[in-house]
Formats: C-alpha cells, structure tokens, sequence
C-alpha cells in the first residue's frame, strides 16, 4: 500500500544521494581537485581589461588601477578579491608575506563597494602593487574566475601560466607559489607542464 | 600506555555497539523479553568505554603526550589548559569521538530515565541508538583514529589554529553536537515508531523533551559561533551564510518546526506521519552538515583536514542511515491514521502554518547551499550563491512566520475564533505601532522597512506579554490570585512565551545593528580623539604585550561620553609563532542597547594607526535573544508533564488533560 506522496522524500535523496557520490567520485578517484579546476586561459595572452583604482581611497593608500599592459615587465601574481569575502581575509597575511618578499601582486577587486574595499586595504594591510576594480564582473569572466579568491602567475610576457582556485594556504607559500614564481621566471618549454604543476588543495 | 586503553576501549564500545544494535531489536519482534534486556546493559557499558577513550585522549592532551599523532598535530606546550581540552574537539578525530560520547550519552539516559517506556519501544529505540553507534564507532577506527602513534615522538607539537585558540568556540562545538546528536533521538523513536506501525500520543510525550534538549543545545551552539564571528573575525558582522553556517542552521530549522509538529500529535493525536518525516529529516540534516563538512566538498573557514575515503565512509551511513529510514517511511507511513480534525483557523492549523514556512525555509537554506556543489557535480562550472540570495528568499519567509507567532500561539485548538484573538491582541498591535512610530521618529532617516521590522520585534514581545496576562488574569482579577494562577501555568506555557518574545528581542537587535550601525575609520595618533554616537574615544597609544603562546600588539583607548570615563579599551593583533599566523581581537564595550567595538590596524610608520570604530546599536540584543530562546526551551523542558513521564499506552483514548 504504497502511496506516492510518501514516496516522495526518499526520491528526493536518491537523486542526493547520487549528485554527492557522483561529486565524492570526481574529488576522489576522479582526481579533479576542487582547488585546482583546468582553465582554459593557461599560457594565454591575459585578457584585455583596464580597470579604474578604488574610488575615494585614503590619501595614504595610492594604489593606482590596473590594466593589461602593466602585467609585462616581471613576473606577477594576479588576485582576485573582494572585502566580502570571508577566505580572501584569510588568505590576506599570506599576501602580505609575499609582497614583503618583493613578489609582484596585483588585484582584482570584484564587485566591492569602494569603501569596504578601502577599509579591508587600511585595516590588514597592502600587499598590491596595483588594484583595478572590477565592478561589473566582467574582467573576472573574461579572466575565467571561478570562485573568490582566485591567484594567477603571470609570466613577464604577460601570459597566464597558473590558476590557483580558493585561498592559498600559509604551507603552499613554499611549496607551491614559491616554486610556480620561479618557474614562471623561465620561458615555456613543456606547455603542458605548466598549469598543472604543484599540488592545490591541502 | 593510556592511548592504547583509549583505542582499547574504541574497540570495546564498538563491539558492544554491534550487540545493543542487533540483538534488542531481534528480542522486541519476537517479544523476548530476555533480548530485548540487552540493550540498557549495553548502551551504559558503550557510554562507560566511549568515556574511557575520551579521557584517555584528554590526558594525551593535557600531559602533551607528542608521541600521540593527533596531539602532535594540534597542540602546543605552550599552549593555555583551556585550549590543551578544547584541542581534543578542536580536529577531525577528537571533534568524531566528542560526538560518539554525546550519542552514547543519549543512550545512556534512555537506558537510565526510560523505564516508563513501553519494553518493546525502548528496545526498539536503543537498539537504533545502538545501530548509529556502529556506524560511527566503525568510521572512527577504520577512518580516524584518534590514538594512532608518533614514531619517533617530536619534542614539540604544531599548535591548534590560533582562531580556533578562543573560550567562545572552545564551547562551540560541544553544544552543536549535542543539538545534532540530540535529534539522534527523536530519529531513534521515529523509526522505531515506524516499525511498530503506531503513533500516538504518548509518543509524541516521549519524543518532545529529547527534541527540546537537542533543539536548546543546538540553538546555544549556533549562537556562541555567531558571537564567536562578532567578535573575532574583527568585522562587525555576526552571520554570514557560509555554507559550513547553513549546514548548523538546517537541522536548527527542522528541529523547530518538529518542536511545534510533535505538539500537535501529543494534543490532538494528529499530523503524525509529518512528524515522523520531520524528525527523520533532523537528524537527516545533521548527518548531512557532518558529511559536507567532513568530506572537503565544502571549503570554509570550518574545513578539518578532509580526505575523500571519509566522505565516502559518511556518505555511505547517510545513504543506509537516511536512506534506509526514508524507505521504511514510504512503506509505513501509509498505515498511520490520523485523529483530531480541525478547522483551518485553529492551533492547529496555526502549527501546520508554522511548518509550511519553516520547512519552506528550510528548502531554500538547503538550495542555496548545495546548489553550487550539485551545479559544479554536473558540471555546470562554479558558482557561489552569498547572502543576497538568502536575505531575499529567507526573509520574505520569515515576515509571515513572526506575524502569526502571537495569534497562533493564543489560538484555541480544534477551532479558533480568529477576530476575537485579534482584539485580544490589541495591546500587541497597538505597541508595535508605538514602536513603529517612535523608530520613525529617532531615526531621522525614516527607513520604513526597518521601521517596521522593529514593530514586529514589539509585536512578538507584546504577543506574549498578553498571551501570559490573558492565562494569569493580570487585571481582571485580585493580584494574589493573578500570582496563584501564574505558579500554577504550566512551565511549558512560560516556555513558549519566552521563547516567543527572545524571537522579538532577537529580531530587534538584527534590524537595528544592520540599520543604525555607525564606523569611523582613521589613522589616530596618540592623543587624538574620535567622537561616534555620543561617544567620544581617545587613542592612548599602542605597544607590544606578551601573552602565554603569542605577542601581541596592544591598542590603549578611553572611551568617554560627556567628559566622563566609561571604560578604557585594548583592542589587540595577536601573533602565534608557533602556528605562524596572527588573529585580530576586538575591543568591545558592551551596554543593554549597544557595542561600541574598536580593531586596531597597522601602523602608517609615521606613529598614525589605522582604526576602526564601530557603534552597533542592539547588537547584544542578537545574543540576548538566543540565550532567552534556549532558556525558554529549557523552562518548557522542566514542565511537569514531560518530566513525570507520560501515562501508559492503555490511557491513550482517554482525551488529553488539557492544560493549556
């Protein structure tokens, strides 16, 4: 005496059930590595943007904005971030560190509001050399971002060789941002190395 | 030597386990009263070793015993005694068996406090108790075992996450296990309820307090980590919808709405196969925050160390566990026939009211959080679904909720007479205009919405107000006997209405700190001063303090209002060398109607500091109201009905005393 309205729950987990093993599978077995998802812009031209500075920023904080051209000249990495966004916090001592190590930082600032984005900067620190603010999203979408942060190293030609998805962590300095900025430093030999060098996740 | 009795004990507990899960259910469908007497001994011998284990890993903790690998990895010589304990929950492995000791404690007191219950529904209940108990036990020894050794030991051992080095999440996690354990309960008795093919009154009798507790418990929990991210994340906020946040506040809206389902089955013998299905989903929603959590598929600021063997472990107990009672639902719930009719207006109907928005709400919750893992699953990309999908979902749910809180909760059962609980509410209605007007009017900027938000919080408050002077009499009798009658209202009577106003108080302290919230930012140099909200607050100066396990960078601050010294405030920025990372800790001086909260920045080099300075008016309010919210569960826990335990099976076609 099955009745279909009580059916109902137990069909509604099967179909969750399958999405999370199907999910489980692809982390797993799958090898696909939710902090390090392929993107189709490794060794691509950066795409073409010129970004505004935050707007109203204290007379302390001259950060100046951001566009293509200025990623040539040295290894740089790229941020994506935004004050909202609880991991880029985190994430932002491990900036910090690497810009006092003389690395090359630039940032994204994604649809923020200029104050909070000028309050996040005074408050913890700058590690950017330069800030381009991306109030519509579409730079983020031209650069193929999936989630915030999000870290490229971009080579001195301009080219993307490394996308880093989510926070980096403080154990990753060494071992994986460290040793990208060094590789980036040599030209591209094996394309295919680059890009999916390191170990993401933790 | 002590680790080795812990993961002894492990594997003690497990065993027993396997016999509290198998063979009582076996003696209650066979009515064998001798099987079926198994499972109290067993669930009391589970407790005792599961608490071995537990203390065992305490005293690794305590002693810094490195040899042991979890102690290694998460704590520190140096580290404060309070934060040597709260390391053994504050990872993956300590955090599991903190959680199999609670279960096993649920089990215990069944086993002690159950002997009212009917032989074959307790057996039936353990012995699901006992069926949970293996499977977590089993993902503790096969998947995370806590008391694996260190060979060589290391002279000093890593250090626990220094965010997580805090006497607010030192709590945290304890009493959200005891709300997701808790539902363990109401899960136990539904299946076994199902098993039986019956539901009934009396039932509903035995399943509220363990509901209760769980539901008390997890709102204590959740709100100590939103006080937790007030205070320590360092930006004024207090919830964010992290999915790791939601994955709390799922089961938390569940188990709210089964409160009020269970209520109805108890009173009116009604709505039984909701319930049944509610309390599934509970404990449902629970497993599901400890999977998300524990399997990496959800990245946040909660994330243990995640590996994908125990998301598949997990997965695994959500499918037999949930899975397996959701079929069971399918083919019994049928059979379960409902009692009491009612009219549409009436308790009732106000409680199915209740249940369809807070299961509405529960929906959206859930979408909003899985949505992007099932998206990212078919491979639909990455998205990221933030607060503004919840504050425009979510909200619009809740409105109706608070309206007809006062109403329904005054409502009589079978069938209401709706106008005339209106013109009994007409002090409510008429304070919530007072407010309304009054915000108006201090609030120069007339923001309506928040205007009214804030008549709400007074509606729901006056609501109860009523609701208690209407049963007590207050003004229509002599006061003696209004006193007379307040003594003898049932506890759950006062549970309900203080309950009901800690919402109002709540959503008064929400809307006011998103409204009126005041900041200041600036460089300050010493001796400069910073006026915000009729305060005036003063930069002293800053300097390096040392703690125990960190140095910190101290900010001194006179706050002052009209001239006069309110206090004086250290905001500080803490840096852990062992764990090579740095925490900012606010300052806040806190008063009945608001926070002024002070962070220190960093230095310009030119002896200026950046610094924030907020005003949050009614923030405490927030906190407050959570705190009265778990009182009033606990008020209501004490009801003299829940705690003589119910009457027996045989009474149930007897009408319920009707108390309320």
């Amino acid at each position: 005496m099955l009745r279909p309205l009580t059916l109902i729950p137990v069909a509604v987990f099967a179909v969750l059930a399958v999405v999370f093993a199907v999910y489980l599978w692809q982390v797993g077995p799958g090898g696909k590595d939710i902090s390090k998802i392929p993107s189709a812009m490794i060794n691509k031209p950066a795409p073409q943007f010129d970004l505004k500075p935050i707007a109203n920023l204290p007379a302390r904080l001259k950060i100046p904005g951001l566009k293509t051209a200025d990623l040539k000249g040295g290894v740089s990495l790229v941020n994506v971030w935004a004050s909202w966004c609880p991991p880029c916090r985190i994430e932002h001592p491990v900036l910090m560190n690497l810009a006092q190590q003389g690395v090359t930082i630039y940032g994204i600032n994604y649809k923020d509001k200029p104050e909070d984005a000028a309050r996040f900067l005074d408050q913890l620190g700058n590690p950017f050399k330069k800030v381009g603010v991306d109030n519509t999203g579409r730079t983020a979408i031209d650069w193929g971002v999936y989630g915030y942060p999000e870290t490229f190293v971009v080579d001195a030609s301009g080219h993307i060789r490394y996308r880093h998805v989510g926070q980096i962590y403080p154990h990753q300095l060494e071992s994986l941002i460290l040793p990208l900025l060094k590789q980036a430093a040599q030209p591209v030999t094996d394309s295919s190395k680059a890009g999916s060098a390191g170990a993401g996740g933790s | 030597m002590i680790a080795e009795i812990g993961h002894y004990a492990v594997v003690l507990a497990f065993m027993l386990s396997i016999a509290q899960g198998i063979l009582p259910l076996i003696g209650a469908h066979r009515n064998d009263t001798a099987l079926m007497g198994v499972a109290a001994p067993a669930a009391c011998g589970q407790f005792m070793f599961v608490l071995i284990a537990f203390c065992a890993l305490t005293y690794a903790y305590v002693v810094s015993d490195f040899s042991v690998a979890l102690v290694a990895q998460t704590s520190h010589t140096l580290k404060p005694m309070l934060y040597k304990v709260s390391g053994v929950w504050g990872n993956h492995e300590g955090s599991m068996l903190l959680w199999i000791l609670i279960l096993a404690l649920f089990g215990l007191m069944v086993a002690r406090f159950g002997r009212n219950l009917p032989a074959g529904l307790r057996a039936r209940v353990l012995g699901i108790q006992g069926l949970i108990g293996i499977g977590f036990l089993a993902f503790l020894l096969f998947t995370s075992n806590p008391f694996l050794r260190l060979d060589p030991a290391p002279f000093e051992g890593q250090g626990l996450n220094p965010l997580l080095q805090d006497p607010g999440l030192a709590f945290h996690p304890p009493f959200l296990y005891l709300g997701y354990v808790g539902f363990s309960m109401a899960f136990s008795f539904a299946v076994a309820a199902l098993i039986e093919g019956r539901v009934d009154p009396a039932w509903a009798r035995w399943v509220r307090p363990w509901t209760l507790v769980a539901w008390t418990a997890l709102t204590i929990g959740i709100a100590l980590g939103s006080w937790w991210a007030y205070y320590e994340l360092g930006w004024g906020g207090w919830w964010f919808w992290d999915p790791v946040e939601n994955a709390s506040f799922l089961p938390w809206l569940v188990g709210t709405a089964l409160l009020h389902s269970a209520l109805v089955v108890e009173r009116r013998d009604t709505l039984k196969s909701w319930t049944i299905l509610l309390a599934i989903i509970a404990f449902g929603m629970s497993l599901l925050g400890t999977f998300l959590v524990r399997s990496g598929l959800l990245t946040s600021v909660h994330t243990f160390a995640t590996d994908p063997e125990r998301g598949v472990f997990i997965l695994g107990l959500l499918i037999v566990v949930i899975g397996g009672s959701l079929v069971l639902y399918a083919i019994r719930a049928p059979m379960l026939k409902g009692g009491g009719l009612f009219a549409p207006v009436s308790r009732e109907g106000a409680l199915v009211l209740n249940n369809l928005l807070l299961a509405t709400a529960t929906a959206v919750v859930f979408l909003g959080t899985l949505y992007p893992l099932a998206l990212d699953a078919i491979g639909g990309g990455k998205v990221s679904v933030g607060a503004p999908f919840f504050n425009a979902t979510f909200v619009p749910l809740m409105v109706p909720l608070l309206i007809a809180c006062p109403v329904g909760a005054m409502m009589a059962w079978k069938r209401g007479d709706l106008p005339g609980v209106v013109g009994r509410l007409k002090v409510a209605v008429g304070l919530a205009l007072l407010v309304v007007l009054a915000t108006v009017m201090i609030d120069g900027n007339t923001d309506i919405v928040a205007a009214l938000a804030m008549g709400v919080a007074a509606w729901l408050v006056g609501g109860a107000a009523v609701d208690l002077a209407e049963r007590t009499g207050l003004f229509r009798i002599s006061l003696s006997d209004t006193l007379r009658r307040a003594a003898n209202l049932p506890r759950s009577a006062w549970g309900t209405a203080i309950a009901h106003s800690a919402l109002g108080i709540m959503v008064a302290g929400i809307t006011a700190s998103s409204s009126w919230q005041t900041e200041r930012i600036q460089i300050v140099r010493p001796g400069d001063t910073v006026e915000l909200a009729g305060y005036e607050v003063t930069f002293k100066g800053a300097g390096n303090v040392p703690g125990p396990n960190y140095t910190a960078l101290r900010g001194t601050f006179e706050l002052t209002a009209n001239g006069r010294r309110v206090t004086m405030l250290y905001p500080e920025k803490r840096d852990y060398p062992a764990e090579k990372s740095s925490t900012t800790e606010a300052a806040i001086h806190t008063t009945p109607i608001a926070d002024v909260y002070v962070v220190l920045g960093d230095s310009d080099g030119k002896g200026g500091w950046a610094t924030r300075i907020y005003h949050n008016p009614l923030v405490p309010w927030i906190w407050a109201g959570a705190i009265f919210m778990a009182i009033g569960g606990m008020v209501s826990l004490s009801d003299r009905r829940l705690r003589v335990g119910a009457p027996k099976r045989a009474a149930r076609k007897t009408p319920v005393a009707e108390a309320a």
